[in-house]
């Protein structure tokens, strides 16, 4: 019968109405700046830079290479390569990001940094209250906002930051094994002209 | 006390009027009803617009407005104040004398509707004879503002929201006027007062409500349709399909115009419920003999609110229509019943009084109603389209 549908359609809507006011579990809304749901674990929205230990500027995992700068779609990274060199987490000396700004106003979030990134140093944040009252100044992170500690990392995103440890470890153990080989070859080889001189 | 209780704002105003010399007296009783209504009305506007957001946000399961003030009842005000500050803006292309003058128009007419009301016993500011024609009138000029808006706004959104607008109202008028004829056939006047006091007689302490009749039932159900309709409300809100056309005829207004807009729109909400009201629910009468007590401006004022509560629940409810379903409703399904309702209601008052006309016209009104719902619900064989492209 014509007019069935909208007789049902109201039932329904008048159960909501007075059922929102019995039972609290029909609310599913929650009242933001008091409340908050805890993001999921594959919230992302922008990038920041990891470090390493709890000196942000010594332990920054950034090299400085400028792959992500090139390759930011909408670009939005800006380096300034250091003029000496810093030992990264392998001991090896690396360049550092003297400037490191991330203009989010422009950034789209589109996480390709960070499939770049060759040492895993550019990560996605979940921080999301980034209002200020200064659109330009406000809106460009530098290098000291954007440094998030490695501990931070594995807060919000559990299970990729144990992934990327696991890498690293698996990266710093191959290169002291590189270094020991090469120790050892050298010191094989002193020990071989040691030996030759000695017979000679 | 409960007499003087229900004439308190007639004895007020006499009470006014009686320190002034006697030649001010007319002109200032006319001028104070004027700015009564123009500040209740407005008044009401905002407590509807509170109410409204309220209870779609309980339809939906949502808390509503709940920041300003407590339980967010300050919300209007905070509205009010947003409005009035943001900037007023006037398209370069726009033209600028009636781009201003939509608003006012609306308005004006939206506010012109209430002056025949009677919104309790002695309680009408002009007391026409023809006041349910005049009202119709003054209700047409609403499309005359909508299409000035839109077609002055130079906005394709704007003109074609202006287009729906005028051939939605125009359709609608039709058979909201056709389902209040029914009600001057049976009074036999014009006259919204005396439409009221015919209907504020008892039997057994049940009022003779024009609703508690088949006809009156039929042609209110047709009413709250065509006027639904007629205010652009949702599940009829084409001219305003925000998902369609950004915001339809007011696209380009902003500020307190757009505020303006706002409010004719609940205004004409107001006003449609408060006819509704006093043609089929007895306007300022109490719907029991033992409840007469109560001043007859609270029933009036209680009736066209528990109107708008339905009209929310409806918005709630109801997704928008297409528009060739609009049209098709309203040509050739609420304009049948409507005249066939005419006939009934004529049946009915040449049949006297006794059980016989109450089955004879129930019978034939469900009959029509399910034979042009089967008609209406049929489903045609929907082949693939075939286009021809111009050349």
């Amino acid at each position: 019968m014509l007019g069935e549908g909208i007789i049902k359609g109201l039932a329904e809507t008048a159960k909501n109405f007075f059922g929102s006011y019995v039972s609290k579990e029909r609310l599913t809304t929650v009242q933001y700046p008091e409340e908050r749901i805890a993001p999921i674990e594959a919230t992302r929205d922008f990038p920041f830079l990891v470090y390493d230990g709890d000196d942000w500027e010594a332990g920054l995992r950034c090299t400085s290479c400028q792959i992500c700068e090139k390759e930011c779609p909408p670009k939005c990274i800006y380096i300034e390569k250091s003029k000496d060199k810093k030992p990264d987490f392998t001991g090896r000396p690396q360049f550092y990001p003297a400037r490191f700004d991330i203009d989010i106003s422009v950034c789209m979030s589109c996480q390709i940094c960070v499939e770049v990134c060759p040492f895993e140093s550019i990560k996605m944040d979940t921080e999301f209250e980034l209002a200020t009252t200064d659109r330009f100044g406000g809106l460009l992170l530098d290098r000291k906002q954007l440094a998030k500690s490695n501990a931070h990392y594995h807060k919000i995103h559990p299970t990729e930051a144990t992934l990327v440890d696991a890498h690293l470890a698996e990266e710093k153990a191959k290169a002291d094994a590189k270094t020991k080989a090469t120790a050892d070859a050298a010191k094989a080889k002193a020990a071989a002209a040691a030996a030759a001189g000695e017979g000679a | 006390m409960l007499d003087k209780l229900d004439q308190v704002f007639v004895l007020l105003l006499h009470w006014i009027v009686g320190f002034l010399p006697v030649f001010l007296r007319p002109a200032t009783s006319v001028v104070l009803c004027v700015v009564t209504i123009v500040c209740v009305f407005p008044a009401l506007f905002a407590i509807c617009v509170l109410l409204e957001r309220k209870g779609l946000g309980r339809i939906q399961n949502r808390y509503g407005p709940n920041r300003v003030g407590p339980f967010g009842i300050f919300q209007p005000l905070a509205d009010g104040v947003k409005s009035l500050t943001k900037e007023d803006i006037v398209p370069l292309s726009a033209d600028a004398v009636v781009h201003f003058l939509a608003p006012v128009v609306l308005v004006v007419a939206a506010f012109l509707g209430f002056a025949v009301l009677p919104m309790g016993r002695n309680m009408v500011l002009v007391d026409m004879d023809t006041s349910l024609l005049f009202y119709f009138a003054i209700g047409a000029s609403t499309e005359l503002s909508v299409f000035m808006a839109g077609w002055s706004s130079r906005n394709k959104y704007s003109l074609m929201g202006a287009m729906r607008a005028v051939a939605q109202m125009i359709s609608y008028e039709v058979p909201l006027l056709m389902s209040s004829v029914v009600v001057v056939m049976m009074t036999g006047s014009l006259s919204l007062v005396k439409i009221v006091e015919v209907q504020n007689q008892y039997t057994h302490g049940l009022p003779h409500w024009y609703i508690f009749t088949p006809w009156g039932f039929a042609a209110f159900l047709l009413y709250a349709t065509a006027g639904t309709a007629e205010t652009n409300r949702s599940p009829f809100d084409l001219p305003e399909g925000e998902s369609e056309l950004v915001a339809g005829y007011f696209t380009e207004y902003s500020g307190f115009k757009f505020a303006l807009f706002f409010l004719g729109e609940y205004l004409a909400m107001l006003s449609i419920s408060g006819l509704g009201a006093t043609l089929f629910l007895g306007g300022w009468s109490a719907p029991f003999s033992f409840l007469t007590w109560v001043p007859s401006w609270i029933w009036f004022f209680s009736k066209m609110m528990l109107s708008i509560a339905v009209f929310i629940w409806l918005r709630g409810t109801l997704p928008r229509l297409r528009q060739d379903q609009l049209m098709n409703f309203a040509w050739k399904f609420v304009l049948p019943l409507t005249l066939a309702n005419l006939f009934v209601a004529a049946a009915w008052r040449f049949m006297g009084e006794g059980w016989l006309r109450w089955v004879v016209c129930s019978a034939v009104l469900m009959a029509i109603y399910g034979l042009m719902a089967r008609i209406g619900m049929r489903r045609e064989h929907l082949g693939p389209r075939t286009y021809r492209y111009a050349e």
